[in-house]
């Protein structure tokens, strides 16, 4: 099965307060399901944050995570995004071991992905990208074993603008 | 009004409509207890802290109002949790304040610091840690709110010392009270969707073996003669989980007693055998259903919870309906009657048949023990059932005994039964039985008690004799942890593993006497009756009779666990 069809992205909409991201993963601890990323800000208000949540559904039905999930008392809404009804983002931070021969590949990789390099020293150097998983998996893929470290943020999304 | 957080702590649970407070105070907590002296609060001062919260889940299911239980910080937090998490598990209204180090020494390892907020996360309804003193009243306001509204359960307010000890800045604030609650992301449903109500009752109609499945969350929405008048309105059978005896009375020709692994014959039969049950605050727990695959496999399901999560957890319904019980029985009665009942209701006399020839062939039953045998628990429950008013409240622990008096008990009235069913805590009954006096001093409470059990919590009739609380004590003696002893019996090929706890270590009538109890003894059957109406005219202290009852005696039916409740085993004969 594809990551695609296990994992759905719950957007969620907290009050801004201390212990309430604890509250959340909490839940999903004691309930048995599994997170596969999570990332978490405050909105433009700031009494607000936004947890954008992908959840494996193979571990419990979608709609008993977000029952639960509701009963919260700080859990304000939440939206079910089903990737083709949502836009994504991700952004990652790569370290790449590069040789003279290669740099220039990489150097156009990164240009082609619209990254950036942010640090360079001896064989190494490392770009950020931020684009939809799919983009960065293919990134980290290209680069194969010159890939010495990476860190990737979860995703987050929003709604599809529908008119 | 310039005022300090734990003068206004004390004030808002006036405020509250609180009249008792159970409790025991310590260093975090010990502002706030200089308030108390002036307060009309009562407040009881028990001898362990998971005895506050037990009595504060008896005060609750007495009286329908929130319990409440006050202790300190560290390890009186961490002896607070087992009733937590009890009323979790059944959803009983509770308010616990704990103590907490002073807001600066909060993460540094305090003396009697623990994460109390992180330690109860998931056995609390809602928990706050109050950072400000400013927020007290408006948290307490919150606290019981959502304590007492939609699914009941138990909130923890957490408050540094700091926060509350008036020679202390910080405890600073000005007296407010606010007019409402205002909880964005909190708004339980309470009507069920009309639309979804009329699919209820037109599968209602359709059925031909209709079972109605009460649970505890009938007597929590006060909805027993909304379940009564259902009931008879369509002439359909009523079975009353552990959470949900009395909720019609027991010698109602319509009720067939409690289903599930200890339930009798009929209710677990009838509900395996129906093709539509109504589930109405009932959450198809394990103990009910037996194995999940093969529960009432032909039968529909109507689901009415006030917790939308429960709708579809454990087995999907054909029609789940969101809403507080009564309500939705309410509206359920008009659009069943708009349809056209009671007579367009089918022809259902051969199910009736079918129901009541089991009640005849498969009544509960046990063998009376011959003279100078041990006592029989059931003849000691039977007993006791005759001999006390109808109102009696009866509180159980978890174990044989509690499965026993569940079974055995005719309960007459909703709120008479007590007892610890989803989390199963041993040593519930002494002070639940307690709390349930205290919310209700009018009526007999009786505490139905194992001798495990009451080694557990048996301390708490300290409390009770200091306090002039005149709970009863009847402790079934089989000198074993009795319901292990029937697993490994049974399961275990009789390999009795760490099981025997003796029938005279302790002795337990001078145990009861030296805490100010009236003690007793009893053997024999002639001896049963005497010494019920001796406790019974007791109501000045706390007595306890200690049962010398039968070990090899086990609770029947049985349904195995794992096993379908087709394979319901109705008693000894059926082992081999």
């Amino acid at each position: 099965m594809s990551p695609a069809t296990r994992h759905h992205i719950l957007s969620v909409l907290v009050e801004n307060k201390p212990g309430v991201l604890a509250r959340v993963s909490g839940l999903f601890a004691r309930r048995g399901f599994n997170i596969f990323s999570l990332a978490v800000a405050p909105t433009d208000d700031a009494t607000r944050s936004r947890i954008t949540i992908v959840v494996d559904v193979e571990s419990a039905p979608l709609e008993q995570i977000t029952k639960q999930l509701d009963k919260l008392i700080n859990v304000l809404q939440i939206d079910e995004l089903a990737p083709s009804d949502a836009v994504e983002r991700e952004l990652m931070i790569v370290t790449v071991t590069v040789t003279p021969e290669s740099k220039p590949a990489v150097l156009l990789l990164t240009d082609e992905y619209s990254g950036a390099v942010l640090d360079e020293a001896g064989d190494r150097i490392t770009v950020s990208l931020g684009g939809t998983p799919e983009a960065l998996d293919a990134f980290t893929s290209q680069m194969g074993t010159a890939v010495v470290a990476y860190q990737r943020t979860g995703r987050i999304a929003l709604p599809r603008i529908t008119s | 009004m310039k005022t300090n957080g734990g003068a206004a702590l004390i004030k808002a649970l006036e405020l509250e409509g609180v009249d008792v407070i159970f409790g025991l105070p310590g260093g975090a907590i010990l502002p706030v207890y200089d308030p108390i002296i002036d307060s009309p609060i009562r407040h009881i001062l028990v001898r362990h802290e998971q005895g506050a919260g037990h009595m504060a889940e008896g005060y609750a299911h007495a009286t329908g109002r929130p319990g409440v239980a006050m202790v300190t910080s560290g390890p009186a937090a961490t002896n607070i949790i087992t009733p937590l998490a009890d009323a979790y598990m059944d959803s009983v209204p509770m308010v616990v304040i704990t103590g907490q180090v002073g807001t600066a020494g909060i993460g540094t390892d305090a003396f009697q610091e623990v994460d109390t907020v992180g330690i109860t996360r998931s056995v609390t309804k809602h928990h706050e840690l109050v950072t400000n003193a400013a927020d007290i009243p408006r948290i307490v306001r919150e606290a019981f709110h959502i304590a007492t509204t939609g699914r009941p359960g138990p909130v923890l307010i957490d408050i540094p010392k700091d926060l509350v000890d008036p020679t202390n800045p910080n405890s600073a604030l000005d007296w407010y009270w606010p007019d409402s609650v205002d909880l964005a992301g909190y708004n339980p449903r309470l009507d069920g969707d009309p639309a979804l109500i009329e699919d209820a009752a037109r599968l209602i109609n359709a059925s031909q073996r209709p079972v109605l499945y009460a649970g505890g969350g009938i007597l929590k929405a006060r909805a027993a003669e909304s379940l009564l008048a259902l009931a008879e309105l369509l002439d359909i059978p009523v079975v009353t989980t552990l959470m949900a005896r009395g909720a019609v009375p027991d010698d109602h020709p319509l009720c067939l007693g409690m289903p599930g692994m200890h339930g009798n014959y009929t209710a677990v039969t009838a509900m395996q055998e129906s093709d539509l049950l109504i589930a109405l605050g009932s959450r198809f727990d394990d103990r009910v259903t037996g194995k999940i695959d093969a529960f009432a496999s032909h039968a529909k399901i109507i689901h009415v919870d006030i917790d939308p999560a429960e709708l579809g957890k454990v087995r999907r319904p054909d029609v789940g309906i969101t809403g507080d019980c009564r309500l939705v029985i309410d509206e359920l009665i008009k659009a069943l009657k708009q349809l056209g009942a009671p007579e367009n209701q089918p022809d259902r006399s051969s199910w009736k048949s079918t129901i009541s020839g089991w009640q005849e062939k498969f009544p509960l039953s046990y063998v009376q023990s011959e003279p100078g045998d041990l006592l029989k628990p059931q003849f000691v429950l039977e007993q006791l059932r005759d001999n006390t008013p109808d109102d009696c409240i009866v509180a159980s622990g978890v174990g044989q005994h509690q499965m026993w008096t569940a079974q055995y008990w005719k309960f007459q009235h909703p709120y008479t039964w007590i007892n610890s069913g989803g989390l199963g805590t041993m040593g519930f009954a002494v002070p639940a039985a307690i709390g349930a006096k205290v919310g209700r001093p009018d009526r007999m409470v009786w505490a139905v008690d194992g001798d495990g059990c009451f080694q557990m919590t048996a301390q708490e009739l300290v409390t009770a004799a200091a306090e002039r609380i005149p709970v009863k004590i009847a402790i079934l003696n089989n000198a074993y942890l009795g319901m292990v002893r029937q697993w490994q019996e049974m399961f275990y090929e009789e390999r009795y593993s760490e099981v025997y706890l003796s029938p005279d270590l302790p002795d337990y009538k001078m145990w009861a006497e030296a805490m100010g109890c009236v003690g007793m003894r009893v053997e024999s059957p002639e001896d049963v009756l005497p010494a019920i109406q001796r406790a019974n005219e007791v109501d000045d202290r706390p007595v306890v009779i200690d049962f010398r009852t039968d070990a090899s005696e086990k609770v029947f039916p049985m349904v195995p666990a794992g096993k379908s409740n087709s394979e319901i085993v109705v008693g000894p004969e059926g082992l081999r």
